[in-house]
C-alpha cells in the first residue's frame, strides 16, 4: 500500500490541511510505477499510481525524456487488465505524455482495437487519444473507422470522433475533408452536442469557400437546428455570411435578419445573447435593426446572474461606442449597476453612461463615480478616467466638475500608469478647453507639490512653462515651480529652473524675481541644475537690467533643436576651438552620420590638436598624471581607465589599503593605497607581494615599493603586470602586504634602528571584464543607435534565474558590464513587469559599444533578458555577450 | 498543443480551466492554449487571478471578470475555486455552460460533497471529469450520456479505493 493512503486513515480527522498527496516524491512514484510490470495486475493499485503522476504532471512537475519514455510503456502493458476505471486513467495519461511518433507503434494496436470496442466508452476515449496522438499515415489507416464513428449511433462516440475532425483538420485537412458526407448526415443528428460539434467541423471544412457556407445557413436557418450550442454557431456563421454580402444587395432588408430576430425569442439565454450581439455588430445596422436585440439586452441587465448581467453591459458598452442614442432607454438599468457587487460590471455600466449620459446628468453621475473609484482596481480606474475625458470633451460647459473630480481622483492613491492617465486627461482638458485652463494648471501645481513620480513632475513643468506664462497671472505658478528647487531630485530641480527661466524669458515683469530665484540655484550641487542657471542668467540678461528678452535668445533657449544631438556632438568634436565661433548651421541635419571610420579618427585626434581629450573626468587625469611621472610605467602608453578605489581591508584596522586598477591597453598597474594608522610605528619598504597564479594571462614585470610609511600620512605602491595587448583578461588576485616595522617613540617621534620584518593578509583583488569597459554616455541613444547600425549586431536571450526584483537585476546588469545607462533607463518604476535598459560604453581598445537590454518578468520571480549589442567590432560585441554569459 | 487554433470566432473555445484551493494552489488544472508556455508564466496567472477574484462572493451564482483582455468565469464551493477562462470575444453564457458542466459532473460524481478533501482523494474523478468536460479546448461534455455506465463502475471503483469509508 502506498505510503500516503496508509497514513490518510491515521490522520485524516487531526490534520487540517491534510492531503493525500503529502510529501509525494517524483522518484518514489516512478519507482511505484513498476507496478505497472506485474503480471496480475491491481488494477486500483495501478489507478492510483496514474493518479499520482498525473497529480506530479498537474503540479507542474517534469518529466525527462527518458522518465516519460519509461512511464510511457510501462502504462502500455495496463491494456492487458479489462478494468474499466483504469483504462479511463490509462487514456487520460497517455494523453498528458504525448509520446513520441516511434512511441505511439506501441500503443496504437491496443488503440484500434478498442476503437472497434463493443463497449461505447472504450470507442468514444479511444478515437480522441489515437487522433490526439496520431500522424497522417497512421490516420489513412484508421480513417474507415472515424468515418464510421461520426455516424455512430451512440452521440457520445460520435462527437469525440467529430471534435478529433475538428483537431485534425488544421494538421490533415485533406483527409477529414473526405469524411464531408458522414459529417452532414451528424449535422442532422437528434443528439444535441452532435449536431454541435458536426455544425463545427462542417463549416470549418468549408469556410474557404463562400458559396458553400452559404448554402449550408441558408438550409439550417429553416429551423432544423435543437441544439443550442449549434444555435448559437449558426448564428455566427450566418452573421459572417450577413457580412460578406452587404455589398452585393445594398438595396431592400438584409438577408436572413429576420432569421437573427427570430433568435432574440429563443428559449435559451445563449441563443438570445448570440443573437443580440450578432445584430449589434453588424456592419452599418440601422437603429431599427437595433431596437430589438438592445430590448432583451435591457432585460437582461437585471438578471440575478452576473454572467447575464455582465455580458449584456459589455455588448451595450461597444454599441454606446457607435449609437449613444440606441442605449439611452437603458440608462436607469445601467444606473443600478453603478453599485453591482461585481466591479467588472459596475466599471462597465459606469463608462457607458458615461458614453450616453446627456449633459443634466453628469453631475449626478459624478456623485456616484465618487464613491465607486475607491474600490476598484487601477486598470478599471484608467478606463473611467479616459471615459470622464472624452465626456469633458462632448460637454465643455462641465469641465468644471469634471476637473475637480479629476483633480480629486489625482490627489488619492495610484500607480504611475493611472496617475499618468489622469495628468494627461487634464492636459488634454487644459487645451482644448480654455476655460478650465487656469484651474488645470492650478490642479497640477497641487500635484506636482506632492509627486512621487519624476517622470510626472518634470512633464507637468515643461508644461507649466508653455502654458503658465500666457495666464492672466503668471505669478501664482512662480512659488510652485521654486518650491520644487528646493525639495526635489536633479532632475525635477534642472527641469523646474527651465520652467522659471521660461517664464522669464516671456513675461518681462517677472523678470527682476525671476532673476533673483535663478541666482540662488547658482550654488545648487548639481551641475546640470547650475549649468542651466547660469546659462539663463546670462542670456536672458541676469547682470540687473531689465530688457525685452530678444527674440532670438527665445528661439535659442526654447525653441526646438533641429539638428539629431549626435551630429551636434560630433561637430563639437570636431570643432578646433579658434577665432571663429562655432556655427551650429555647420551641423549636419540629416540622422545618418558620418561614416564609422571618421568618428573614429575624430575621437583620437584632440591630443594631437592640443584640445583637452573628451570627456575624461579629473580623477583619470590626476591618475594619468601621477602614472607619467613614475619612469617605469612611462613605456605603458595611454591609459585607458581607472577604477574606483577598492577597499583591502576592513575598516578601522591596524593598516588600511585600498587599490585602484590602472588598465592600459597592453598593462595592469595596480595601485594599492596604504595609511599606517598605529602611531607607535613606521613602516619601511611597504610592498605588497600579489600571488597571480589565479590569473593566469597576467605577469608581473614590475612594482614600486614605498620607502617609508609614517602613522597617519598615506603613500601609495605600485605594481604592474603585462597582460595580452587589447584583451579584456580577467583574473583574481591574491595581496600580502609586506614591510618593515620600526617602534616609534610616542614621546620624541625618533623610530628605532631596528625594525622587524612582517606581514600583513589583504583580501584578494579582482580583475573583471567590466574594469575595461569606459563608462561614456551618449546624448540620444536611438541616434547612436541607429547610426552603429545592424554590421556587428549580435542578440540573444538569457535567463537571469530568480531575483528579488526587476530593479535589483537590471542594476546586477548593469553592474557586471560596467556601462553607462542612458536616457535615466536605469531606473524601474514600481511594479512594472517589464523593462528596457540602454547602455553605453567604451570597450579597451576605444571601441565603442551600444548595449539594449529588455527584461521581463517570466512568472513571480524570474527574470528573463534579451541582449542586443552594436558596436564597431563584431569580437567585442561576443565579448559583451561572454560578459554576460558567464557573469 | 500543436492542433490549438483558434480559427475566427467560429468555433468557441476553452483556454484553461483551474480548480484552485482557498490559498491559491492548485488542485487540478488543464491548459489548453499556450498563451501560459510555462510553469510560471501558469502559476503567475493562476496567483494574479486568485488574487483578484479572492474577495468576491462566487457562491450562489458564478461570477465573471476581464482579466488580462481574458474573459474569466468563475465559482467558489467550500474551499475550492473553479475557474474558467476564454477569448474576450468569447460568448460569456457558452464559457459559463462550460463550467457548469463541470460543476454538475463532479457534483455527480462526489454525490454532492464538493470540498478540497475529497476532489484531492478522488482527483481521478477530478481528472476525468475535466477530460470529459472539454477536448483540447473544444467543449465536449460527454459525461451526461455516459452517466449510467460509468456511475456504477465509479461506485464500484470508490468502494475499492476506499473501503473505509461510509
Amino acid at each position: 500500500m502506498a505510503q500516503p493512503l496508509v497514513k490518510k486513515d491515521d490522520d485524516r480527522d487531526d490534520e487540517v490541511d491534510y492531503s493525500p498527496f503529502l510529501g509525494i516524491e517524483k522518484g518514489a512514484v516512478l519507482q511505484e510505477a513498476r507496478v505497472f510490470n506485474d503480471p496480475q495486475l491491481d488494477p486500483r493499485r495501478c489507478s492510483q499510481v496514474i493518479t499520482k503522476l498525473l497529480y506530479l504532471l498537474n503540479q507542474g512537475e517534469t518529466f525527462t525524456k527518458v522518465e516519460a519514455t519509461e512511464v510511457f510503456f510501462a502504462v502500455t502493458k495496463l491494456f492487458q487488465s479489462r478494468d474499466m476505471g483504469l483504462r479511463r486513467m490509462v487514456y487520460v495519461i497517455i494523453k498528458e505524455l504525448s509520446p513520441s511518433a516511434d512511441e505511439v507503434i506501441i500503443v496504437t494496436s491496443s488503440l484500434m482495437k478498442d476503437m472497434t470496442s463493443k463497449t461505447d466508452m472504450y470507442r468514444a476515449n479511444a478515437i480522441r487519444v489515437l487522433c490526439r496522438i496520431t500522424d497522417g499515415t497512421l490516420l489513412t489507416q484508421i480513417e474507415r473507422y472515424l468515418k464510421q464513428a461520426i455516424v455512430d449511433k451512440n452521440p457520445v462516440v460520435a462527437s469525440a470522433a467529430l471534435v478529433s475532425g475538428i483537431h485534425l483538420l488544421q494538421t490533415n485537412r485533406e483527409i477529414v475533408k473526405r469524411w464531408s458526407n458522414e459529417v452532414q448526415e451528424a449535422v442532422q443528428s437528434r443528439a444535441a452536442l452532435v449536431q454541435f460539434h458536426a455544425l463545427a467541423l462542417l463549416h470549418q471544412i468549408r469556410q474557404n469557400d463562400r458559396l458553400a457556407v452559404n448554402k449550408l445557413v441558408s438550409s439550417l436557418t429553416r429551423g432544423s437546428v435543437r441544439s443550442p450550442l449549434a444555435q448559437c454557431l449558426l448564428i455566427r456563421y450566418t452573421s459572417q455570411v450577413i457580412q460578406e454580402s452587404t455589398n452585393d444587395t445594398q438595396t431592400g432588408d438584409r438577408p436572413f435578419y429576420d432569421f437573427l430576430e427570430g433568435c432574440l425569442r429563443h428559449k435559451a439565454e445563449m441563443v438570445i445573447f448570440e443573437a443580440a450581439r450578432a445584430i449589434t455588430e453588424l456592419n452599418g445596422v440601422t437603429s431599427r435593426e437595433l431596437t430589438p436585440a438592445i430590448t432583451v439586452l435591457q432585460l437582461f441587465l437585471s438578471s440575478s446572474k452576473p454572467v447575464l448581467r455582465f455580458a449584456a453591459v459589455r455588448t451595450l458598452n461597444k454599441v454606446a461606442m457607435s449609437h449613444p442614442t440606441a442605449v439611452t432607454n437603458c440608462n436607469i438599468d445601467m444606473e443600478s449597476l453603478i453599485s453591482d457587487q461585481n466591479r467588472s460590471i459596475a466599471t462597465l455600466a459606469i463608462t457607458t453612461l458615461l458614453k450616453t449620459g446627456n449633459e443634466s446628468s453628469v453631475d449626478r453621475l459624478m456623485k456616484q463615480i465618487t464613491n465607486f473609484m475607491s474600490d476598484i482596481a487601477d486598470e478599471f480606474k484608467i478606463v473611467v478616467v479616459d471615459a470622464i475625458r472624452s465626456l469633458c470633451l462632448k460637454f465643455p460647459l462641465k469641465h468644471r466638475s469634471l476637473m475637480n473630480f479629476l483633480s480629486n481622483i489625482l490627489r488619492e492613491e495610484g500607480g504611475f500608469e493611472y496617475k499618468k492617465a489622469i495628468v494627461d486627461s487634464i492636459v488634454i482638458l487644459i487645451r482644448d478647453i480654455p476655460e478650465a485652463k487656469e484651474s488645470g494648471l492650478l490642479h497640477l501645481c497641487e500635484f506636482i507639490e506632492d509627486c512621487e513620480f519624476t517622470y510626472l513632475s518634470t512633464q507637468i513643468l515643461h508644461f507649466l512653462g508653455i502654458e503658465g506664462p500666457k495666464t492672466s497671472d503668471p505669478s501664482k505658478y512662480i512659488r510652485y515651480i521654486y518650491n520644487r528647487v528646493h525639495l526635489e531630485n536633479a532632475t525635477v530641480r534642472a527641469g523646474a529652473v527651465s520652467t522659471l527661466a521660461k517664464f522669464g524669458a516671456m513675461v518681462d515683469g517677472l523678470k527682476p524675481r525671476i532673476f533673483v530665484l535663478l541666482r540662488r540655484c547658482l550654488f545648487d550641487n548639481d551641475d546640470e541644475v547650475r549649468d542651466r542657471a547660469t546659462l539663463y542668467l546670462n542670456t536672458l540678461g541676469g547682470d540687473g537690467a531689465v530688457v525685452e528678452t530678444d527674440e532670438g535668445v527665445k528661439e535659442f533657449l526654447f525653441g526646438s533643436l533641429d539638428v539629431p544631438l549626435v551630429n551636434l556632438e560630433n561637430s563639437l568634436k570636431n570643432y578646433d576651438p579658434s577665432e571663429k565661433a562655432f556655427d551650429i548651421n555647420s551641423v549636419p541635419k540629416d540622422v545618418k552620420t558620418q561614416p564609422l571610420a571618421e568618428k573614429k579618427a575624430t575621437s583620437k585626434k584632440p591630443t594631437g590638436l592640443g584640445a583637452p581629450p573628451p570627456g575624461p573626468p579629473s580623477t583619470v587625469d590626476a591618475y594619468e598624471k601621477l602614472l607619467s611621472s613614475i619612469p617605469e610605467f612611462a613605456s605603458f602608453g595611454k591609459l585607458f581607465k581607472s577604477s574606483a578605489p577598492v577597499e583591502l581591508t576592513e575598516a578601522e584596522t591596524e593598516y588600511a589599503v585600498n587599490v585602484v586598477k590602472h588598465i592600459f591597453d597592453g598593462h595592469v598597474v595596480f595601485q594599492y593605497n596604504c595609511s599606517n594608522t598605529i602611531p607607535e610605528q613606521l613602516l619601511e619598504n611597504v610592498t605588497v607581494i600579489v600571488d597571480a597564479s589565479e590569473a593566469e594571462e597576467f605577469a608581473e614585470v614590475d612594482s614600486k615599493p614605498l620607502r617609508q610609511l609614517p602613522y597617519d600620512s598615506p603613500g601609495q605602491t605600485f605594481v604592474a603586470f603585462e597582460k595580452p595587448e587589447g584583451v579584456s583578461a580577467v583574473g583574481k588576485f591574491s595581496n600580502m602586504l609586506r614591510f618593515i616595522v620600526k617602534e616609534v617613540d610616542p614621546s620624541t617621534g625618533e623610530a628605532e634602528d631596528d625594525g622587524v620584518e612582517d606581514e600583513y593578509q589583504l583580501e584578494d583583488l579582482e580583475l573583471v571584464a567590466a574594469d575595461y569597459m569606459l563608462k561614456v554616455g551618449v546624448s540620444n541613444f536611438r541616434n547612436a543607435w541607429e547610426s552603429m547600425g545592424v554590421d556587428f549586431e549580435h542578440v540573444d536571450e538569457y535567463g537571469l534565474g530568480p531575483r528579488d526584483s526587476l530593479a535589483e537585476a537590471v542594476n546586477a546588469v548593469i553592474n557586471l558590464l560596467g556601462m553607462q545607462p542612458c536616457e535615466g533607463t536605469e531606473v524601474v518604476p514600481p511594479n512594472s513587469r517589464s523593462h528596457t535598459c540602454l547602455l553605453s560604453g567604451v570597450y579597451i581598445g576605444n571601441v565603442k559599444v551600444l548595449v539594449r537590454l529588455q527584461f521581463g518578468l517570466d512568472g513571480p520571480k524570474d527574470v528573463a533578458m534579451k541582449l542586443a549589442v552594436r558596436s564597431e567590432d563584431e569580437t567585442v560585441s561576443d565579448a559583451i555577450h561572454e560578459i554576460v554569459a558567464s557573469g | 498543443m500543436s492542433g490549438f487554433c483558434l480559427s475566427g470566432n467560429s468555433c468557441p473555445a476553452v483556454k484553461n480551466i483551474l480548480i484552485l484551493d482557498s490559498e491559491g494552489k492548485r488542485v487540478a488544472v488543464k491548459y489548453y492554449s499556450d498563451e501560459w508556455p510555462t510553469n510560471s508564466a501558469k502559476l503567475a496567472f493562476e496567483k494574479s487571478l486568485f488574487g483578484r477574484t479572492l474577495k468576491s462572493n462566487a457562491r450562489t451564482e458564478a461570477e465573471i471578470t476581464i482579466f488580462d483582455s481574458n474573459i474569466v468565469i468563475y465559482k467558489f464551493v467550500q474551499d475550492l475555486h473553479f475557474f474558467i477562462t476564454g477569448g474576450d470575444d468569447e460568448n460569456e453564457l457558452l464559457l459559463a455552460t462550460v463550467l457548469q458542466g463541470l460543476f454538475d459532473a463532479i457534483a455527480l460524481r462526489l454525490r454532492n460533497t464538493i470540498d478540497k478533501r475529497e476532489a484531492l482523494e478522488n482527483l481521478d474523478v477530478i481528472f476525468l471529469c475535466i477530460d470529459e468536460v472539454v477536448d483540447q479546448g473544444r467543449y465536449l461534455k460527454q459525461m451526461q450520456m455516459l452517466l449510467q455506465e460509468r456511475w456504477q463502475s465509479k461506485t464500484w471503483m470508490l468502494q475499492q479505493h476506499y473501503p473505509n469509508r461510509q
